[in-house]
């Protein structure tokens, strides 16, 4: 079959026309289904970051008079797609008392990558597992060779009912130096 | 642009196959005849899009499909629309595709040397059903899952092969995750990649021989692009617009169901569901089955739409004789008017059947019911919908209360579920139990079948203290009496009345003077203060949720009818019905469901 001298050489205004015609349909039929799932694609990209949740973690009376940061799980509902899990760990916080009375928050996510930090009592300072970051008791990035870009993630921290400590709990991005909620 | 484009073509001949599609030789002129093709191909691209797009968020497991479906339809952007054009697109196929086949018949289109064209043609046709049919279960809902319980049970039904066949299907031994995970490998796996493969077949076999033109035309010969590009697109157009004004149509005829293609309530394998019905381009086999009972169904189901089949694959060797084509044009005809017939037969026997519309009722009342529930603020549990489904009194209760209390009680007449039962009604009506206006009733009337009369207690102590002593009542008596009622109705705590207890709380506690002070009642009855002659039943907390479940559980307790019980059974205490149950039918009696 040869095409290649068989090029359209119709009358040039209604080729022309029947081109754009058959062009633009062809456009709409190729944009019109994929603009159906672009709502799915895209649906990430839209929600916007909460302010976190306000979630009771411990009682004023399970932390050291010393100032020494303890664990506490963060169990709270966790909405996962389709499925609302009522009560789910959806993280955990160090809580201590600091000198002027008042009650600290950190997440335990490492501001690097994410690894979750422990504290070493005696160096009284976090220390990152995975690549090594360590930070002061008041969260500060403590030596140079610190991976982390900024310091611990701080929450916000409320004393209600008399002795109850419920933490706004929230995530944030790793690997960045502002503060950033991931949401 | 154009030293570009020198380049990649030098290296790779791109402009060659372009042109080989553009200007491809249509012989006999652009006709809108070929558009058939071009739909079909749209068609299919369509559902290849918007497939991969569900793909993002459909889940395949039997705690999850449903769940993904329902949000895919009620929480992302334009997600009804995906479903609905993803769900009428194959509809649509399915008629090009047999009016297609159609078309190839009554020319003959599959004389030599086209025979294999057909073949995969009419292969195409039977790929996108099975596509369909594999797609239609994944939602999970009643209306899939048991429609394919039915379907595989046909599948077993085939000789030697059936019941492996079926096993290999389901997945297992039933019904369950492992059906829908192989269900959807086939969907979007399987069946896809054979389209694909007939389709290259089908291209390279037309080009072979050239795209088949009736004798009787007589044009020049033209290119496809612009004049048959046109026409295709137009075709193609067409159909998108069909595709989507169902769509748009079904979200506003949906009656307050998931919008866009529909979704049922969850399967559950535990609820009969009577509403089942094959989609529409298998109606006739649905039919065609029940003339077939018993032993005889392997013939109805298999033996013979094979055999049906077999004729269908075999036209293209009978079409080599005259006598051969017109047989072949007549078989076709023959099987298009049957489905026709068998199709009509089965509507109008289904819209004779009052049975099967309070199925349908039921089963429109389920689907909406479960969206509402889904989107309760509480949300999906892990343990999937159905669990939401059936721990709601507004669904379970009727149930319950057909299945177990209907046989001497009745609900505003009927079971429960609308239906009336057949035996006579020997217990009280319980439409409202233990609101203000049905206390009334009881009070004036006690003896009627919708309270006492179907019992031996119409012969009883309270029958004879209403009919001769408050029928005698004087007006002051009776607004006491008023008072005493709403009293006595502010025990149970009904969500329905909540308001007009809280506005009548003065006349409410006169209500409770009254009852502990002055009105007679408290010679039978208890109402607060303990009272060991009491010989009818405790009127604390009546009708209030622990008041019911504990007289459904035993109406013979001392705290209720005691040794006077009629028939009534311990419900409970006799391990009739379990815990769970009584709960559903008493808040369901009690109006106490989820709102939003």
């Amino acid at each position: 079959m040869d095409n290649e001298s068989q090029r359209p050489r119709g009358d040039d205004r209604r080729g022309f026309l029947k081109r754009c015609c058959a062009g633009a349909i062809g456009g709409a039929l190729v944009l019109v289904p994929l603009t159906t799932g672009m709502g799915l694609l895209l649906e990430p990209l839209r929600r916007g970051a909460g302010g976190g949740q306000l979630v009771r973690v411990a009682t004023l009376d399970a932390l050291p008079a010393d100032g020494v940061p303890r664990r506490f799980p963060v169990v709270a509902r966790r909405v996962d797609a389709w499925t609302t899990f009522p009560d789910s760990q959806i993280g955990a916080v160090f809580l201590r008392r600091t000198s002027d009375g008042a009650i600290e928050a950190f997440n335990v996510a490492c501001p690097h990558a994410g690894c979750f930090v422990d504290f070493l009592p005696a160096a009284r300072t976090f220390h990152c597992p995975c690549h090594n970051s360590y930070f002061t008791i008041e969260g500060n990035v403590a030596t140079p060779s610190s991976p982390a870009p900024r310091p611990l993630d701080s929450l916000a921290v409320e004393v209600r009912n008399g002795n109850e400590i419920w933490v706004r709990f929230q995530n944030f991005l790793s690997g960045r130096v502002a503060k950033t909620p991931a949401a | 642009m154009k030293g570009a484009f020198d380049w990649l073509d030098h290296r790779t001949g791109w402009r060659g196959w372009l042109d080989e599609i553009l200007f491809e030789n249509i012989p006999g002129g652009a006709s809108w005849r070929h558009a058939w093709g071009g739909a079909v191909i749209f068609g299919l691209g369509v559902e290849f899009i918007t497939g991969f797009f569900l793909w993002l968020g459909y889940s395949p497991s039997s705690l999850t499909a449903w769940e993904s479906v329902y949000y895919i339809q009620d929480h992302w952007a334009g997600g009804w629309l995906l479903r609905g054009v993803h769900h009428f697109m194959a509809d649509a196929l399915v008629i090009l595709l047999g009016l297609h086949w159609m078309q190839l018949v009554v020319q003959g289109a599959y004389r030599a040397p086209r025979e294999i064209n057909y073949w995969v043609m009419f292969g195409l046709l039977l790929f996108v059903i099975g596509a369909a049919t594999t797609g239609y279960e994944l939602a999970w809902d009643q209306h899939g899952y048991w429609g394919s319980k039915v379907r595989l049970g046909y599948v077993g039904l085939a000789p030697v092969v059936g019941p492996a066949l079926q096993k290999l299907a389901m997945g297992g031994p039933d019904l369950g995750s492992y059906t829908l995970t192989r269900f959807f490998a086939v969907h979007a796996g399987l069946f896809p990649l054979g389209i694909l493969a007939l389709l290259v077949i089908h291209a390279a076999v037309t080009r072979r021989h050239g795209r088949f033109s009736p004798p009787t035309r007589s044009e020049a010969s033209v290119h496809y692009w612009p004049d048959q590009a046109l026409r295709d697109g137009i075709g193609c157009l067409v159909v998108l617009a069909a595709v989507i004004g169902t769509v748009v149509w079904h979200r506003s005829a949906g009656q307050g169901t998931s919008p866009g293609a529909y979704l049922g309530a969850p399967a559950d394998p535990f609820d009969r569901y009577d509403a089942a019905r094959p989609e529409w381009y298998f109606r006739w086999l649905f039919q065609f089955i029940k003339y077939f009972p018993g032993t005889l169904e392997v013939w109805g189901a298999v033996i013979i739409p094979g055999l049906v089949l077999a004729v269908i694959f075999l036209m293209p060797f009978a079409g080599h004789w005259k006598l051969g084509r017109r047989f072949n044009v007549v078989w076709m005809c023959g099987i298009a008017l049957s489905a026709m017939v068998l199709t009509f037969i089965s509507l109008r026997d289904d819209q004779r059947n009052t049975d099967y519309h309070a199925a349908v009722a039921s089963a429109l009342r389920d689907a909406q019911r479960a969206r509402v529930l889904a989107s309760a603020p509480s949300g999906i549990p892990a343990t999937g919908a159905v669990t939401l489904m059936r721990g709601d009194p507004f669904t379970e209760g009727p149930k319950i209360f057909a299945q177990k209390c209907a046989n001497c009680h009745r609900y505003d007449g009927h079971d429960g579920t609308g239906k009336i039962p057949k035996g006579a009604q020997s217990a009280s009506d319980l439409k409202g139990f233990g609101s203000r206006k049905w206390l009334a009733g009881l009070l004036s009337d006690p003896a009627s079948t919708n309270y006492f009369g179907g019992t031996k207690h119409r012969t009883g102590k309270m029958v004879k203290f209403v009919n001769t002593d408050v029928a005698k009542f004087s007006p002051d008596d009776r607004a006491n009496l008023e008072k005493v009622i709403a009293a006595i109705s502010a025990e149970a705590q009904l969500k329905s009345q909540a308001a007009a207890d809280q506005r009548d709380a003065a006349m409410i506690a006169q209500g409770r003077a009254l009852l502990q002070n002055g009105m007679r009642c408290t010679e039978c009855h208890q109402f607060h203060k303990p009272d060991e002659d009491a010989t009818a039943p405790d009127l604390t907390g009546y009708a209030s949720r622990d008041w019911l479940v504990r007289f459904i559980g035993n109406p013979a307790h001392a705290d209720f009818y005691g040794d006077h019980n009629d028939r009534m059974p311990a419900f409970g205490a006799d391990h009739v019905i379990d815990a769970q149950d009584i709960g559903l039918v008493a808040d369901w009696l009690r109006g106490d469901w989820y709102e939003p």
